[in-house]
């Protein structure tokens, strides 16, 4: 792989030994993806921090330093190097829990203070605990065209599709060297040619709520897998998908399939035309999206919904916007949780703030839900004691909390899941 | 007497990239069913867990895993790095689909790994094959398991 003169001194450690394994490993790194190069990035989100009693007995066993851990679980560095500065502007991803909620959680209170010990650890070196799955949301919205280094398949897909800038899914040890150097492997996303669409999705339906985007999402995951689709529609795309419409058609196709990049022909930035999305190429797939397909992913998504009592409803995947804490709060206000379900909604600390300031936590803690930061109950394998059925008005979390915590799943509006939550009951359907 | 029967154990060489350096060998797993790490394997045992998936049950610890490629989470790299630490890592890596969860993932765990093969290894290779992975070389040598019944 070529690497600059600016790269072959870091690489021969003029930086010292820290950048120096990072430079090693993205050598290692790029070669094995076959790069030619690196490319320079200076937006980097990450997960950094430790939350595991395995990782815990690690720091002991090396003396109790964090800079044991970040070296061998973010650079893959088993000698303990000094870890310096970060370099380059990086935003903390979503944690295995809620350090906030521990009791809820389900995780000890030692297992908070080794936590809080890393946090203090990685915020000290430059990492914005922004603690959330939707780092666009909270402050870091890279420009078009950007090369970034982001984890988190639902923030990657957003990244590349709705913002146009560019970065592959990258993993903890990747973006930890990219903290240290401000490099990442110029491959994948990165290149012009791989950002084409491949398979063209028809719209033969209109598609309107933040359910149906969900919905078309899960699909296209599901028959494009890894590839780049183009969502078009004949008559124009007549209503523009915002920010919760897109969060959850990209963290949907991501989930069912791989999709790391698409473009909706007239609307993302890069296809203001469909020959523009396609790139002078012909697809490989022309997919049809109409009625049958939309009911067949609805009850395909719902597969393991049975029961009629429901025990938890979990909203906030990918983490909500202040405009749905808004919209969930104008439905529950007057009405209670019953008594035999929960309701937590998960959120960035950042908006949550702007919740308590606008009054919607009171609105949404008098009627007994709670609000969370930092994770979700999939990256926390955390729900409610004695669940067995939940509401979601999320494709993925819906994909997900079944396959990890043997629960059943029903999948529906945020509308029918706040009235789950006051009815302990599931009273959604097909609509 | 079966006169059939072969005494000389089959063996087949197929060449590809070297992804990570270094030498193994091992008894094959091989699965058509691409594998997810964060929320698909159990780095404790290196056993896969997915539900629905063709391996689920089954560990890869020491053998040599023969797959399609990465799926899912961006945590993948970091479940397999796991599997290192726990010493329940694959022996060698041999995939057709180069993704960065599967170049990071491979890189991190420090077993051999290859792509880009000249013959689909999930066509030239079963479970419980002998193989010897020397990805310096880019070099894959095959011994067929005996044949039930064949003696």
């Amino acid at each position: 792989m070529h690497l600059s003169d600016e790269e072959k001194a870091m690489y021969d450690g003029r930086d010292g030994p820290a950048v120096q394994k990072a430079m090693d490993l993205l050598v290692r790194y790029g070669e094995a993806l076959g790069a030619e190069r690196l490319v320079e990035t200076r937006n980097v989100c990450a997960s950094i921090t430790s939350t595991t009693p395995f990782q815990r007995d690690f720091a002991l066993a090396k003396g109790g330093g964090m800079d044991a851990v970040f070296s061998e679980f973010s650079l893959d560095s088993q000698e303990t190097v000094e870890i310096p500065k970060f370099k380059v502007f990086t935003s903390h991803l979503q944690l295995g829990f809620d350090p906030g909620q521990p009791e809820r959680m389900g995780v000890s209170e030692e297992i908070v203070r080794f936590y809080e010990k890393s946090e203090r650890h990685a915020a000290g070196l430059g990492a914005q605990i922004m603690n959330t799955c939707t780092p666009y949301q909270v402050g870091n919205i890279p420009t078009r065209g950007e090369h970034c280094a982001w984890m988190e398949s639902s923030a990657v897909v957003y990244c590349n599709s709705v913002l146009g800038a560019r970065t592959n899914t990258e993993g903890r040890e990747s973006t930890g060297a990219a903290m240290l150097t401000g490099r990442i492997p110029y491959w994948g996303y990165h290149l012009d040619q791989n950002r084409h669409a491949t398979h063209v999705v028809e719209l033969d339906i209109e598609v309107e709520s933040v359910q149906d985007w969900g919905l078309l999402g899960y699909y296209i995951g599901e028959h494009v897998q890894e590839r780049v689709p183009v969502v078009h529609s004949r008559r124009g795309i007549s209503r523009v998908p915002n920010l919760p419409r897109l969060k959850h058609f990209g963290a949907a196709a991501s989930s069912s399939g791989g999709v790391e990049m698409y473009h909706i022909a007239g609307v993302t930035p890069e296809a203001l035309t469909l020959e523009q999305a396609l790139g002078g190429r012909a697809p490989a797939q022309v997919l049809r999206y109409g009625e049958a397909e939309r009911r067949a992913t609805y009850e395909k998504i719902n597969t393991t919904g049975k029961d009629g009592e429901v025990q938890y409803v979990m909203l906030g995947c990918p983490h909500y916007t202040i405009e749905q804490i808004w919209e969930a709060a104008q439905l529950i206000e007057g009405r209670k949780v019953h008594p035999d379900c929960e309701l937590w909604i998960f959120t960035p600390r950042a908006i949550k703030a702007l919740a308590d300031r606008n009054g919607y936590t009171k609105i949404i803690e008098d009627a007994g839900g709670i609000i969370m930061g930092d994770s979700c109950s999939a990256m926390s394998r955390a729900v409610p004691k004695g669940t067995k059925t939940v509401a979601l008005d999320s494709a993925k979390q819906a994909h997900y909390l079944p396959a990890i915590l043997g629960v059943q799943a029903w999948f529906g509006s945020t509308a029918e899941c706040i009235d789950a939550a006051c009815t302990g009951r599931w009273n959604g359907g097909y609509a | 007497m079966n006169a059939a029967v072969i005494t000389e154990q089959q063996t087949l060489v197929i060449r590809g990239r070297k992804v990570v350096g270094g030498v193994a060998e091992g008894e094959a797993l091989v699965t058509r069913d691409r594998i997810s790490g964060w929320g698909g394997i159990d780095p404790r045992t290196g056993t896969v867990i997915e539900t629905r998936h063709e391996l689920r049950g089954q560990s890869f610890a020491g053998k040599v895993l023969v797959f399609p490629g990465a799926k899912g989470s961006s945590g993948w790299s970091a479940m397999f790095h796991m599997t290192r630490l726990m010493n329940s890592a694959p022996a060698a890596f041999l995939f057709n689909e180069m993704t960065t969860k599967m170049a990071l993932g491979a890189v991190v765990t420090h077993a051999p790994a290859m792509t880009d093969f000249e013959r689909d290894p999930l066509e030239c290779i079963e479970t419980g094959d002998w193989v010897r992975v020397d990805a310096d070389s880019g070099v894959v040598e095959i011994t067929k398991k005996k044949q039930e019944g064949a003696a």
